[in-house]
Formats: structure tokens, C-alpha cells, sequence
């Protein structure tokens, strides 16, 4: 009795390890798609749900059922965890430039079939050959954006706002909020001096931190993600951050509190673009599903749920989504795109060497320990 | 004295429910802001049942929650009627210690060893992905047993060993001796038990984070990943909602618990009375 049901329960064990290592994959479509969190239009507002519409344009088309595997991340270094870990397979990412640059150097990203995505010739010509992937194998951007300054009116001068000086003005002792990582924070200080931000010169990197420690005794705290709550309740009066996060902090503001944005001369841009990594197993379908992306309907919906700008001409373009967004949005989110690639490549951040990196970081902690 | 106690667990409440307080108060804000209070609305409640993503998050975690709270239980009650009967005192201390193990381990070390554990299996099948919800629910399983064992444990050493040998001595196979006298008397540990597998299941994160795969996304993982943008307040309203259906169990539990304390009280009474008269 005893020996025959521990037989039996080796037996349910066994099998169950093999129901998952996958023996018992089954047959039907899927897609894993594997992109930010927030980042794509979900039917709530009333826009359109993109991946539910994508399912029934796809069972439409080609007579087949389809479903998306659509999961979440929260950070590009999240995103490398998972991927580098090699237990998942992903069939469509969605990270940043500077991962996509350190992606492709290891390998794992799948050049694309372009013949599969004719929507491509929507993307602007000024978002071809960036920095990340010069030769445009791997990539179809998604979004874009631009790193301001915002300040709030009813505090700040408008005589003082302009430049980043005013992140390094006296007069608003404590209203200032800087950036809580060092590339961000470093940034802020290199384009103010005009440093190259990708520079490997270490006496250009100890310069900026030498700026940095004037301006420490001027800031409020160093933040991330609590710049939307300090912001929005006039908490904090200046900082920087990307142009769509300023809206969503303008929809949310206080009463008392006049929230305005400005570009600076040099500043930071980043684009985030979609990619198929090398664990792909349905790459055509991939490829179709970033076509479809690309196409008017679900590319609006995208732009207007996100709040960044998009490179496709078939949203910047259209009448209804600029009369959406009013004339002061489009032109905060859509600032000078024909130099886009030649602004992006001398000012954007790249991926550092790892000796750089460090070195940065070392730099950066002394910072944060005075 | 007797005031400053009382402005102490003032405080102590205060600490304990204001940040639930004020979490309820803005899932009914009409805008998204979280210091000023526009409007009153059921904005947010309307949008988070829209919101197909989140509620497939729900219904994953539930779903998970309970397969690996009714699998613990089970497995968890098997074993402690397994180390209860072991009868070398050493046997016992070192099962006790192993099943310990996952307890006291931190998580993030249970959740990267499971992680790596999976890969190597399914590199070993040759399988393209090896994290599924098959390994989820196998990982939840891990961390929840040793809370079972430890629930149901004391209530077998707490039964009189005489019950069982009494009911195989008026006829019952072990078996049934097993189910009809044993099962009842440790009834409470296993509801405990299970209730206790079921929201450890609920609110795990670190070991979800690691051992989630392509398909298959929990709740709290889907929250933490809305931080490159604000969380939304949809996530207050299912926050909201999730309190109330807690406390509504949590008060149901402890209402029948009540009943069933009184109800044995009052039946010893009267046997007590009878036995007088």
C-alpha cells in the first residue's frame, strides 16, 4: 500500500516536470510581446484597446486565431535580466536606445526583414542611422522624447528661465529638484558646460561633478519617479524631466501652481524602438505585428495614450491628433524634428565603457555621501 | 496614564490605517492628482473594470492563489502526519529543519535558486522556455508548505494519540481511522493553514518576479512594473476593492469562529448540568 502510492507519487511528479519543461507545448498562435509598463493603448478612456484590435485584424486577414502574450517590465535592466536569463522567449521588445546598442553588441537581437514591414517608410527619414543602430538592422522606433526643464510660474521668474542655469540659481534655494542617477544628474551639468556627455576624459566627468557639488546645497532632494507628486503640488519648483511627463503633470496640478517647460540649448533625447530578440520563435509574425504598429489607427491611439512624441509621420501628421493635443502640446512635444538624427547623435547619451561607467559612479557617490 | 495610553493606540491605529485611509479616499478623486481632491467619482472604478490587462492579472493571481494554497494544504497536512509519526527523535529534528529551509530563506535567494533550477531542467529537455505557470505554481508550493506543516503539526501533538488506536480498535481500516477521527481534530491547523498559503500566495512578489515567464503575469508584478509612468489610480480603486473583500472574510472567519467557540461552550454546559442533575 505504502510502496504503491509513493511510486504513484513519483510518478505525478515526474510528470509534472515534464508538462513543465514544455513537452506538452501546444499548437495554437502565440505571440510574446514584452514592452514598459503603461506603454500602449488599452482601452481605458475609451481609445482603442491595441492589442485586442491587433488579435481581430490578424484572425481577419489571415483566417488564423491569434493570441498576444503581452507581459510588462519596468526597467530596460529588468527587461536584460529576464532575457539574459534565457528561460523565457520573447518575440517583440520595446527597450531604449542604450540597451538596444548594448543588445545588439551581445548578440541578441534578430536583423529585421524590412520587405515584411512596408510601414517603415512612415518613420521619418531624420530617425534613420541613430547612434544605436547606425546601420538600421534591428530597430523600428516607437517613441521619442526630449529632456526639458520644468518650473513652476507662480515661484520662478520668467526672466530666469531659459537655460539650465537655472537649475544652478541661488535664488530658488530649495525649490530645486535634480535627477536621483548619475547619468541623468551628470547630464544636467556636462550640456550646462558644454561638456561631450559621452566623453572618456576623466577630468571632463570631474569637472561636471565639481558643478554638481555647487549646486547641492541648492537642491530640495534627488528624485525619480517623486517628481510628479513634488511637481503637482508645488512641493518643488524646478527640474527636469521628459516633455510627455510634463503633461501628465500639468493634467494633475494643484491649485496655485503654473507649471511651464522649456528646452534647453543642449539637452538629452532618447528614442525607444521595437525589436526582435534572438529567443524569437515566430519572427515573421513578429514582423507583422510591428508592421501593424506602425499603421494609422493603433499608431494614433499609441501616441495619444503615451504622451511622447512618435516618429511616424502618419500620427505627427494627421490633423485630428494635432487638434487633440492643442497647438502648445505639439509644439513642446515636437520640437525641430529634421536635425533630429544630427541632434541625437552629438548629444544623446551612448553606452559607456564599463572602465567609464564606474569611474562615473564613484563620482557620482561622492557626490551623494557630501 | 490611563490618557497616554489611549493617545498611544491612537497613534498606533493612526500609523496603522492612515496610509489604507487616504488610499480610499483618492480612488474616489475624479482627477488623477494625489494631493488635491477635485470631485467625487466612480471614474476610476469604471476605467479598472475597462482595463482587460489589470483584471487578467487578478484573475492569474487568484487562480495561482488558490492551486497552490489547496496543493499545500494537501501536501503540507500529508507531511506533518508523516514527520508526526516518525519515531527517532533525530529523524524528526532533521526534517524539521529541512522543511524549515524555505522559511527562513530569504526570498530573493528562494526566488533566484528556483529561477536557475528551472532553467537547468528545461535546458536539459531541450525546451525553448522554460518558466511558465507550471513553474510558478510549483515555486509558490515551495514557500507555502513549511507554513502548513507548522500549523498542522502542533495540532497532531496536541491530539490524544488514544483517539485513532481507539477507533482501529471498534473496527475502522487506517484509512478511515484517519479521515473520520484524525482529519476532524486538525481541522483547525489545515483551514489555518490554507488560509495562510492563500494570501502568502497572494502578495508574494520576489519569488514571482523571478520565476514568471513569457504568459503568465501576477498583480503585484504588473504594479511595480506602471513605475516608468505614475501608477495609475485604477490601482487605488483595486486596492480599495481588494481591502473590503478581505475584510469582509476576515470578519466572516472570525464571526463563524465565534459561533462555533459558543456553540461548544454552550453544549459543555449542558453537559455539565446534565451530568448534575
Amino acid at each position: 500500500m505504502k510502496k504503491t502510492l509513493s511510486v504513484l507519487l513519483c510518478a505525478v511528479m515526474l510528470l509534472s516536470l515534464c508538462v513543465l519543461s514544455g513537452c506538452g507545448s501546444s499548437k495554437t498562435l502565440t505571440l510574446n510581446v514584452y514592452n514598459w509598463g503603461e506603454y500602449i493603448s488599452d482601452g481605458s478612456e475609451g481609445s482603442l484597446d491595441t492589442i485586442k484590435a491587433f488579435e481581430e485584424w490578424y484572425a481577419a486577414t489571415y483566417g488564423q486565431k491569434l493570441k498576444v502574450n503581452y507581459t510588462t517590465y519596468a526597467s530596460n535592466e529588468d527587461m536584460y535580466a529576464k532575457l539574459a536569463s534565457g528561460a523565457v522567449s520573447y518575440d517583440v521588445i520595446i527597450p531604449s536606445d542604450y540597451m538596444i546598442a548594448r543588445l545588439a553588441k551581445e548578440n541578441m537581437l534578430l536583423p529585421l526583414d524590412f520587405s515584411n514591414i512596408p510601414n517603415y517608410q512612415y518613420i521619418d527619414e531624420s530617425f534613420r542611422g541613430l547612434s544605436y543602430d547606425p546601420q538600421d538592422l534591428y530597430t523600428v522606433p516607437y517613441t521619442y522624447g526630449v529632456v526639458g526643464v520644468i518650473y513652476n510660474a507662480n515661484v520662478v521668474d520668467e526672466a530666469d528661465a531659459g537655460g539650465w542655469e537655472l537649475m544652478w540659481n541661488e535664488k530658488y534655494k530649495g525649490e530645486i529638484v535634480q535627477f536621483n542617477n548619475s547619468r541623468d544628474a551628470f547630464a544636467t551639468a556636462m550640456y550646462k558646460l558644454g561638456i561631450d556627455v559621452n566623453t572618456t576624459d576623466r577630468a571632463e566627468w570631474e569637472r561636471a561633478l565639481a558643478e554638481l557639488k555647487t549646486q547641492a546645497p541648492l537642491v530640495k532632494s534627488y528624485v525619480m519617479d517623486e517628481i510628479y507628486n513634488m511637481m503637482e503640488s508645488g512641493e518643488a519648483a524646478i527640474g527636469a524631466y521628459y516633455a510627455g511627463d510634463y503633461f501628465t503633470m500639468l493634467d494633475a496640478q494643484a491649485d496655485g501652481v503654473d507649471l511651464r517647460f522649456y528646452y534647453p540649448e543642449r539637452t538629452n533625447y532618447f528614442v525607444d524602438a521595437m525589436c526582435i530578440p534572438s529567443c524569437c520563435q515566430h519572427k515573421e509574425l513578429a514582423e507583422i505585428f510591428i508592421n501593424y504598429m506602425l499603421s494609422e489607427e493603433p499608431a494614433i491611439a499609441n501616441a495619444e495614450y503615451i504622451y511622447y512624441a512618435s516618429p511616424n509621420s502618419l500620427v505627427y501628421e494627421n490633423e485630428e491628433y494635432r487638434e487633440e493635443l492643442g497647438e502648445e502640446a505639439v509644439a513642446i512635444l515636437y520640437p525641430d524634428i529634421e536635425d533630429f538624427s544630427k541632434l541625437y547623435n552629438s548629444y544623446a547619451y551612448q553606452n559607456l565603457d564599463p572602465e567609464t561607467l564606474g569611474f562615473v559612479n564613484t563620482l557620482w557617490e561622492s557626490l551623494k555621501i557630501t | 496614564m490611563k490618557t497616554a495610553s489611549k493617545i498611544y493606540t491612537g497613534l498606533v491605529m493612526l500609523f496603522l490605517f492612515a496610509p489604507i485611509a487616504i488610499l480610499l479616499v483618492f480612488s474616489f478623486n475624479d482627477s488623477k492628482s494625489l494631493s488635491v481632491f477635485s470631485e467625487f467619482s466612480l471614474h476610476w472604478y469604471r476605467e479598472l473594470f475597462r482595463d482587460s490587462e489589470t483584471l487578467g492579472a487578478v484573475r492569474n493571481t487568484l487562480v495561482l492563489a488558490v492551486c497552490a494554497a489547496l496543493l499545500s494544504t494537501a501536501m503540507g497536512t500529508a507531511a506533518a502526519v508523516g514527520i508526526h509519526k516518525l519515531k527517532s527523535r533525530y529523524m524528526r529534528a532533521v526534517m524539521d529543519t529541512v522543511t524549515n529551509i524555505p522559511m527562513i530563506n530569504p526570498d530573493i535567494i528562494t526566488g533566484i535558486s528556483l529561477m536557475l533550477m528551472f532553467v537547468f531542467v528545461g535546458r536539459l529537455f531541450g525546451a525553448a522556455t522554460s518558466l511558465n505557470f507550471a513553474t510558478m505554481l510549483i515555486a509558490h508550493i515551495t514557500f507555502c508548505l513549511p507554513y502548513v506543516i507548522l500549523q498542522v503539526l502542533p495540532k497532531l501533538q496536541q491530539m490524544d494519540k488514544a483517539l485513532p488506536e481507539a477507533a482501529m480498535d471498534l473496527g475502522c481500516t487506517p484509512m478511515r481511522a484517519f479521515l473520520k477521527v484524525e482529519v476532524p481534530e486538525i481541522m483547525p491547523g489545515i483551514v489555518t493553514g490554507l488560509i495562510m498559503a492563500f494570501t502568502l500566495s497572494l502578495d508574494d512578489f520576489v519569488i514571482s518576479y523571478f520565476t514568471s515567464g513569457n504568459g503568465f503575469q501576477t498583480l503585484p508584478i504588473r504594479i511595480y512594473n506602471m513605475t516608468k509612468k505614475t501608477v495609475t489610480p485604477k490601482m487605488y480603486a483595486l486596492a480599495t476593492i481588494i481591502f473590503f473583500v478581505i475584510l469582509f472574510l476576515l470578519l466572516l472567519s472570525n464571526l463563524t469562529d465565534a459561533d462555533t467557540v459558543q456553540a461548544v461552550r454552550t453544549a459543555r454546559e449542558k453537559k455539565k448540568a446534565k451530568n448534575k442533575a
